[in-house]
């Protein structure tokens, strides 16, 4: 095609293509699985059996069993899922595997941290009155025996050996903005193609990391819901009883490419970054300034920076935790956006069917929000049964609904402050 | 690009270093370091051996309330948030966006973390119960809900080092915090570099922490047989005994600001970026030490070919401080390891080495040698450019190099 004026947008900068995509989640090995379910209305939620959960507040999560990742550790089920979605990815953008991408790699990763049976191991015969805190755990270390463990210590360990199968170029960047991870990582590829930096690149996020520190350390912050007795019952955005998060596991991936390089290799093109925003909230480590300054300012931040007014965006793909928090505030922050338009724009909440996927969430969601511009079905908010009259909107409730959409709005929000907005687009 | 290249791109506008904000086991600012590290650097390191075998270099005396001034916020904190949100205000402070500037509203925040820090003693008292019961998980499920406290939660999460500066020093802007051990530090200058160069943003306070104080943080990098177990030693004379790191506590971040915006408002400047470079080599026979030629080459191509002074962040593991070496003294460089005199910093040591070198650049004249090796020649006369390098002890390469802004410029 001669016309190139497409491949620069508004403000002269290059347009940033998708041109493979990787999903991985509770409710299925790869896009078509968990797509299919999700407009079917299924919940990937289910009773914890990977450890006992006697005595824990709560009992569900959305955990990704079917990996063979035995014994599980966060590390390994991580790696393995990122993996997975690189391979889905890159084999969509009709990259063959032994080639490289043609950018480096942006990913968002669980914490690099020791669990319990990796502590037990290293405590493991060593008699009673030698136990010092930790002395005897480094002894254990120092030894050279444990080498094995480093990797869960270790933050650049699942970058690389992405990096090694993948073949990404330069350094792998590795990014944290807690919950928002997922998004930064995508905002972080499309910068650098925006700044011709590099013509491609690799953004993944991935997160596995239902294990029982992991529940205890959101329990404690109130933040889980504890319905238990009916888990695909429990995540609910935006209703009356909802009474916190799921947490889940999940991966995603995106092959970003500038439009002309895409199209110059015949890249299947399945839709655009057009922009992303980004705010700092100062007010408090796990809330949001009452005022919904800095979501507003995140998600008015994508729109700007994807020169589009709200009126063009047609689809919100919400941050929608289901805690009583998050939904008020993303619900105050919508309607300073969109205004009275509001109660008609469609948004819903993928978390309803896949909980909250944490550090890959922004990810994981903005892969489903373009499955979603490009099927023309806007995925349902399920267990919408009894609407918070507080939080008027379209929640596309229960029942996936057909719709034509161009543009979609992605949030994504985390504790630390992290506010993080992307916009979607359908065609280039 | 090859598959262990570099990135880099010419930095337009300039990027200048116009605030710096240090704390260390030699203290804090300026003054402290630049008086010690000019000073017979070796008799002034600092170690403890309360964590022996190992050597730590501990965090000097500070007096939070100047940073921190609220109680509140220093107890939601564990010990590497508070060494850098009170760096963090430093450096802000240095660069003339004191408290309540409305600059701090426009300045973004970029930082490079590793994971949180644990309750090393609740940690003991489960594995005790635990080895003596068997049921870890019951047993976790019981202590650790107990012990665990929601700050101390907060305190792991690794952005957090990056949401506390938002609070405590009202930074809005944005706030992106980079892992992955050193290459944590080489990502969050590379990215503050390059948005200030491609115009995206005119104002970054970037840096990190290390709170090398810690028995997890060790177990850590000992798994991978990483830390140094000896009596004292510089970085350059750790080979025969197989090498290692001695972590140090210290907090380093840099204000980075396009030079048009500093010359605006007036902002004096320590020195310009004038090139970023990172690479991942396979760490195979060899690739180190290429990467390392390649990065030098990308970063001082428009250099003269002058002696290359070069602030080392080698961390004393090998074989990769080895390799750094042999390629430095294949070009005749002066370098000076700064990890010797303060310890290895990990995520913040190439941050805490673009701040000595920008330090060297205001004062116009390199430092001294750093240990007494003989590896670390003595260099006079002016000084016009820094580099700095950054190899992770395990993966990851990068270099900055800074030049020397002239009268005229600013």
């Amino acid at each position: 095609m001669s016309d190139t004026r497409r491949y620069t947008n508004a403000k002269g900068r290059p347009v940033v293509a998708v041109t493979g995509m990787g999903l991985l989640t509770s409710l299925g090995r790869n896009k078509d699985e968990t797509w299919t379910a999700m407009i079917a209305g299924r919940s990937g939620i289910r009773r914890i059996t990977r450890f006992p959960t006697g005595g824990l507040r709560t009992t569900i999560a959305g955990t990704v069993d079917f990996m063979g990742v035995e014994p599980y550790s966060a590390y390994d089920l991580s790696l393995a899922m990122a993996l997975a979605v690189a391979r889905e990815a890159k084999q969509q953008a009709r990259l063959p595997s032994a080639a490289s991408i043609p950018g480096r790699l942006f990913i968002a990763t669980p914490p690099a941290e020791l669990e319990w049976p990796h502590l037990r191991a290293l405590d493991a015969g060593c008699p009673q009155a030698e136990r010092a805190a930790y002395t005897h755990l480094l002894a254990a270390a120092r030894t050279g025996r444990h080498r094995a463990l480093a990797r869960h210590a270790t933050f650049l360990a699942i970058p690389d050996a992405l990096q090694e199968e993948l073949g990404t170029l330069g350094s792998p960047v590795t990014i944290c903005t807690a919950c928002a991870s997922g998004a930064t990582a995508i905002q972080l590829g499309a910068e650098a193609i925006r700044r011709g930096d590099m013509e491609a690149a690799l953004c993944v996020g991935t997160d596995a990391t239902v294990h029982p520190e992991g529940l205890i350390r959101f329990s404690l912050l109130s933040a889980l819901s504890t319905r238990n007795e009916f888990p695909e019952k429990a995540s609910r955005p935006f209703s009356r009883g909802r009474d916190g998060f799921v947490v889940a596991e999940g991966a995603a991936a995106l092959i970003l490419e500038s439009l002309a390089h895409a199209e110059a290799r015949g890249a299947p093109v399945l839709g655009v970054v057009r922009g992303a925003g980004e705010k700092a909230d100062d007010y408090h480590r796990t809330r949001s300034r009452p005022d919904g300054h800095a979501i507003i300012s995140a998600m008015r931040g994508a729109l700007d920076d994807a020169g589009f007014s709200p009126e063009q965006i047609d689809y919100v793909n919400a941050h929608g935790t289901s805690t009583p928090e998050n939904d008020k505030m993303e619900c105050l922050g919508l309607r300073a956006v969109f205004g009275d338009r509001l109660p008609r724009l469609p948004v819903s909440s993928n978390k309803s069917m896949i909980g909250h996927t944490l550090i890959a969430a922004g990810a994981v969601e903005a892969v489903i929000t373009i499955l979603t511009l490009r099927a023309g079905v806007l995925p349902p908010t399920i267990n919408y049964e009894e609407p918070d009259p507080d939080l008027a909107l379209d929640v596309v409730p229960n029942v996936a609904r057909p719709a034509s959409v161009k543009t979609a709005l992605s949030n994504s929000f985390g504790f630390g402050g992290q506010n993080v907005c992307l916009v979607l687009s359908r065609d280039p | 690009m090859t598959k262990s290249s570099v990135n880099t791109v010419a930095g337009h506008p300039e990027v200048w270093v116009t605030g710096i904000g240090l704390v260390s086991s030699l203290g804090e600012g300026f003054e402290a370091h630049d008086a010690a590290l000019r000073s017979h650097a070796a008799e002034n390191v600092v170690m403890d051996s309360r964590f022996s075998p190992y050597l730590v270099h501990p965090l000097a005396q500070l007096d939070l309330n100047k940073q921190i001034p609220k109680k509140s916020d220093q107890r939601q904190m564990e010990g590497w948030q508070r060494i850098g949100v009170y760096a963090a205000g430093l450096a802000l402070d240095d660069a003339g966006l004191p408290r309540g500037s409305p600059l701090r509203a426009h300045t973004d925040v970029v930082v490079a973390a590793g994971s949180g820090e644990r309750d090393t003693a609740v940690d003991a008292r489960i594995l005790e119960a635990a080895a003596a019961d068997g049921d870890i998980a019951v047993l976790g499920k019981e202590v650790l809900p107990a012990a665990l406290r929601p700050t101390l939660f907060l305190a792991q999460l690794s952005n957090l080092l990056a949401g506390n500066i938002s609070i405590v020093h009202n930074l809005t802007a944005s706030s992106r915090t980079y892992m992955g051990e050193e290459m944590a530090g080489i990502s969050s200058i590379e990215n503050a570099w390059r948005r200030i160069g491609a115009g995206q943003t005119q104002i970054v306070l970037v840096g990190g922490a290390l709170n090398a104080e810690r028995e997890d943080l060790l177990l850590g990098y000992e798994l991978g047989c990483n830390l140094w177990a000896h009596p004292f030693a510089p970085v350059w004379r750790r080979r025969d005994a197989g090498g290692g790191f001695a972590p140090g506590s210290a907090g380093a971040f840099l204000v980075l600001e396009a030079s048009g915006h500093a010359r605006a408002r007036g902002a004096r400047p320590y020195a310009r970026i004038a090139s970023v470079a990172s690479a991942r080599s396979s760490r195979a026979s060899g690739e180190v030490g290429r990467a390392l030629e390649e990065l030098i080459r990308t970063t001082c191509a428009e250099r003269p070919s002058t002696p290359l002074p070069v602030l080392s962040g080698a961390s004393g593991v090998e074989p990769v401080t080895e390799a750094e070496l042999s390629v430095l003294r294949a070009r005749a460089a002066v370098v000076r390891a700064y990890g010797s005199v303060l310890g290895h910093t990990v995520e913040a040591h190439l941050p805490l080495g673009v701040a000595l070198g920008a330090m060297a650049l205001r004062r116009g004249a390199f430092y001294p040698p750093f240990d007494d090796s003989g590896v670390e020649l003595s260099m006079d006369g002016a000084l016009d450019d820094v580099l700095i390098t950054s190899l992770g002890h395990w993966r990851g390469e990068g270099a900055v190099r800074l030049s020397r802004i002239s009268t005229g410029e600013a």
